[in-house]
């Protein structure tokens, strides 16, 4: 018999990943389901899509084009059901070629690109697609134990259109060896870590101009109305 | 029937604020939504909804996203899709997000209405049905936080302090144990700026908020 692990979410605790020792709850979560199995959430049109705010190459160019390998990232938003799901708001942001956030508390010394932001928003088509182009972002270190660095990744922020279907998660690259190492991939139940990891896709690289990752996201469709 | 496995939550670390927050923390971009969610006309009583992100520690927490849901004054929540008309007239969407670290003390702070209690079965032009969001629940704010150090959303409830009758009839309130109920339930405020409530969500600790598992 086949049998699938559904539980995917990393624990809150997940000690070695220091910040979460004090900023995870303690006490049991509050089953509320049936409260909140109705509630959608709003609709998001066209209308807070700026004019390339999918394409992260252009959308912050200042005198020239952004420095790093050019990428396109596109994928599928569906409910757990296969269902896809249209007019989601996929929301990303990621550090520059270098490894560099443009975020102020951001003290890594690895250079800015005038010419990069990081920063991109899409909706979901009628088929629940979506398209991003951007630059590979670079890893960085940071401060959880001695030489810690993070796998090269993207952070995803998805808006779907049920209560439970709000998700923030990370996007990260086939092949990183620093999986090994990172203890936010590492929380991830290991059955579910290969969900984070974007496909290569040979058939969606564009001859000439960039290579092309593929990354689906799922979502809960535990309360999906069968009538709409 | 066929399931998929869920994209794994992970979490939003601390570098959200260029994409999701930009406005709000000075960088050139545009964002989906603010402190304010409402305009010079919106129906309803204004009111200001402030409070902190507390640690197991005590510290507040100042990179923390928290994005607040929630019917208008008469109970509904907005189910029709939001077009650019909605922008520029400042509509009631009733989504609100910011990020806790502009305000000094990590304090967070929205400027809203007060919702109503929430309806069902009700039907209006250009909506939907409200969604039997607990018909006849008490007025409350539905609440999800992101943070560093968070692997997962973490999703709770504002209830008002105002509003003991209604809370006592609340179905979601019932199911909590009497002395956690008041880690949902703001206190009102008065100031110059008019009527507001607080609401201090505890990660950690005795006043433990109560978090729910969708
Ligand atoms: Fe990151």
């Amino acid at each position: 018999m086949n049998s699938i692990n559904f539980d995917v979410h990393p624990p809150h605790l997940s000690p070695e990943y220091k910040s979460t020792i004090f900023r995870s709850p303690t006490k049991p979560l509050m089953i509320v389901r049936e409260h909140l199995q109705d509630l959608r959430m709003p609709v998001f049109g066209e209308s807070v899509l700026g004019k390339f705010d999918n394409d992260l190459t252009k959308n912050a160019r200042v005198n020239g084009e952004p420095i790093g390998e050019r990428i396109k990232v596109a994928g599928r938003v569906m409910d757990d059901t296969g269902r896809p799901l249209s007019n989601v708001l996929v929301e990303i942001w990621q550090a520059n070629s270098a490894g560099r956030y443009i975020h102020k508390a951001e003290i890594h010394d690895a250079p800015l690109d005038p010419n990069f932001l990081g920063s991109g928003r899409v909706l979901t088509d009628s088929e629940g697609r979506y398209a991003f182009y951007t630059i590979k972002p670079g890893a960085y270190p940071w401060g959880n134990h001695y030489n810690a660095w993070r796998p090269n990744h993207i952070h995803f922020s998805v808006l779907g259109h049920q209560f439970d279907q709000r998700l923030v998660t990370q996007m990260y690259f086939p092949g990183d060896p620093l999986f090994a190492y990172d203890p936010i991939f590492q929380s991830t139940p290991v059955h579910a870590r290969e969900l984070l990891i974007a496909r290569f896709s040979m058939d969606w690289t564009e001859p000439e101009f960039a290579l092309a990752y593929e990354f689906n996201i799922v979502l809960n469709g535990r309360y999906q109305t069968p009538f709409e | 029937m066929e399931r998929l496995r869920q994209t794994p939550s992970q979490t939003v670390g601390p570098f959200f604020a260029y994409s999701l927050t930009a406005v709000q923390y000075g960088y050139a971009y545009d964002s989906i939504a603010n402190h304010t969610l409402i305009g010079p006309d919106t129906p309803g009583e204004r009111i200001f909804i402030t409070g902190r992100i507390l640690d197991g520690q005590g510290n507040p927490v100042p990179d923390a996203i928290i994005e607040i849901w929630q019917a208008d004054s008469e109970g509904n929540y907005r189910t029709a899709p939001i077009s650019a008309a909605d922008h520029d007239s400042h509509e009631f969407i009733g989504f609100g997000r910011l990020g806790t670290g502009t305000q000094p003390g990590a304090v967070f702070r929205f400027d809203t209405i007060k919702p109503g209690r929430v309806r069902s079965g009700r039907v209006r032009s250009g909506r939907v049905r409200s969604g039997s969001v607990t018909p006849g629940a008490a007025p409350h704010i539905n609440i999800t936080l992101f943070m560093r150090g968070s692997l997962r959303a973490l999703y709770t409830r504002l209830y008002f302090a105002d509003e003991a009758a209604a809370n006592e009839q609340d179905s979601l309130l019932a199911m909590i144990p009497t002395d956690r109920r008041t880690t949902l339930i703001a206190t009102a405020v008065q100031s110059a700026a008019g009527p507001g409530y607080h609401l201090d969500i505890h990660l950690q600790g005795d006043q433990e908020t109560v978090f729910f598992d969708l």
